[in-house]
């Protein structure tokens, strides 16, 4: 039986628009993942705790309110402090350039940047996660 | 394996987490985990929350973890959604609702998909119940849609059945159709604060007495989303699991339980021995083309598989 790749799109932050987050679920969905959305104004403690409880592959970090220096690291230090530091995290959103090589020393290992095609991230994320 | 086993047992959430990882994809460690955590498992109340699409059922779920918490009891969810027929992918949304416990210990919520396969999605569900009840949670709730036959096998494991209901979906035909009336030991009425929870109540009230003489299940009527009338229903479904147990049903429920479990074990390796030892594609093609019916291809199955069938 073949495994399934477990998902979880998270949006971590103030902002409210979760457009891009639905918009990535439906495209990981239909690429034959399963994806657990947890809605908005998640903090970086509840989404690796859901990550946790869910056994995910990998977590999508949606953030559109400009904090995401502070949250995405955040994610992937408690991560780490879990023992789930093998989880792949990545991240979308508004994102300047230069704040991308801070992120991805800090752990996260893509960020796609909007406008990019989902197809993109579904390749992203086959590649890289490891399905033990 | 071993650190698995004792970490689900001491109540660990990630061991645990892996664990059902294991039993959800059907790995090889999975009989070796089943083997050692099954003695362990019979103590946690397990509750069934079903009914149609978009009801409430995991507004309804949130509110009743946060008061199986103030009682002190540990909480274990199984939310299930359907997986896509197309891609066979899901996007599993029920936690949303629930994520106000996404901190509390005490709380351990797991998303499923249906995933496709025949009468998996009960298997594997049950597993993981099995496996939340080994490590030590009190009450297992386990979050279904109301359709399918998978839903109908989960409710029969279930000590208490709830049966949500909406109003605005349809009539009472098509209630007693959706045949939910058989399998609920307990409904909620929910979105009472919507039009029409009134005419409903009535309705389930009359076909109930039509149906039944005795032992009518209690009608609730809840909103989930204000968090009203949820006390009435948390008491009405214990009260449902006292009687079970007053009444001595329970031995029947366990027995049933335990036969539905192996059946389903036992339909699956039937499956999996007569496509992987016979030559089951060339059978199937011998009914497609009218050259045997089905029940002589399930004889000649049974023969490959070296049994014989006695004409009764
Ligand atoms: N008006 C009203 N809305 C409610 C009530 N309970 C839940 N809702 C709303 O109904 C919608 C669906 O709620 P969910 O809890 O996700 O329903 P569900 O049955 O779990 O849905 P699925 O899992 O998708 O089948 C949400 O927008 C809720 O806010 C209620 O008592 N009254
Ligand atoms: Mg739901």
């Amino acid at each position: 039986m073949d495994k399934k790749i477990k998902v979880l799109v998270a949006k971590p932050g103030l902002d409210g628009h979760d457009r891009g987050a639905k918009v990535v679920s439906r495209a990981l969905r239909d690429a034959g993942m399963e994806v657990i959305y947890t809605g908005i104004r998640q903090t970086p403690e509840q989404i690796v705790a859901t990550a946790v409880q869910e056994d995910v592959d990998s977590i999508g970090l949606s953030c559109l309110s400009g904090a995401h220096n502070k949250l995405f690291p955040k994610v992937v230090d408690l991560l780490k402090a879990q023992g789930a530091g093998d989880v792949l995290v990545f991240g979308g959103g508004i994102i300047p350039d230069e704040d991308i090589p801070g992120l991805k020393a800090a752990g996260v290992a893509e960020i796609f940047l909007p406008g990019t095609s989902t197809e993109d991230t579904i390749a992203f994320i086959k590649e890289n996660v490891t399905t033990a | 394996m071993k650190d698995l086993v004792t970490g689900l047992l001491a109540g660990k959430v990630r061991p645990l987490a892996k664990a059902i990882t294991v039993v959800e994809n059907d790995r090889s460690g999975k009989r070796e985990l089943l083997k050692e955590i099954y003695p362990r498992t019979g103590n946690a109340y397990l509750l069934g929350i079903t009914g149609p699409p978009g009801a409430g059922k995991s507004t309804l779920t949130d509110k009743v973890i946060s008061k199986l918490r103030q009682q002190g009891k540990t909480v274990g969810v199984i939310a299930v959604d359907p997986s896509s027929p197309f891609s066979g992918g899901a996007i599993l949304g029920d936690r949303i609702r629930m994520q106000q416990h996404a901190l509390d210990d005490g709380v351990f919520i797991r998303s499923m998909a249906t995933r496709s396969h025949l009468g998996g999605l009960s298997k594997s569900a049950v597993d993981v119940m099995h496996l939340m009840d080994a490590s030590g949670k009190d009450v297992i709730i386990i979050e279904t849609v109301g359709v399918g036959q998978d839903e109908v096998d989960i409710v029969r494991i279930a000590k208490t059945t709830v049966v949500v209901m909406v109003p605005g979906l349809g009539d009472s035909v098509q209630i007693a159709k959706a045949g939910v009336m058989e399998i609920a030991d307990v409904f909620a009425v929910n979105k009472a604060d919507r039009e029409g929870a009134d005419k409903l109540f009535s309705e389930i009230r009359a076909m109930l007495d039509m149906i039944k003489d005795k032992d009518k299940p209690e009608i609730f009527r809840t909103v989930a989303v204000d968090d009203v009338g949820i006390d009435e229903l948390v008491q009405g479904i214990f009260a449902h699991g006292d009687k079970v147990v007053e009444t001595g049903l329970i031995q029947k429920k366990i027995a049933e339980k335990a036969e539905s479990e192996l059946r389903a074990y036992l339909l699956d390796s039937i499956m999996e021995r007569s496509t992987t030892m016979t030559d089951y594609d060339e059978i199937v093609k011998r009914v497609a083309d009218k050259q045997i019916t089905p029940m002589d291809g399930v004889d000649e199955i049974f023969a490959g598989l070296g049994m014989t069938i006695k004409e009764s």
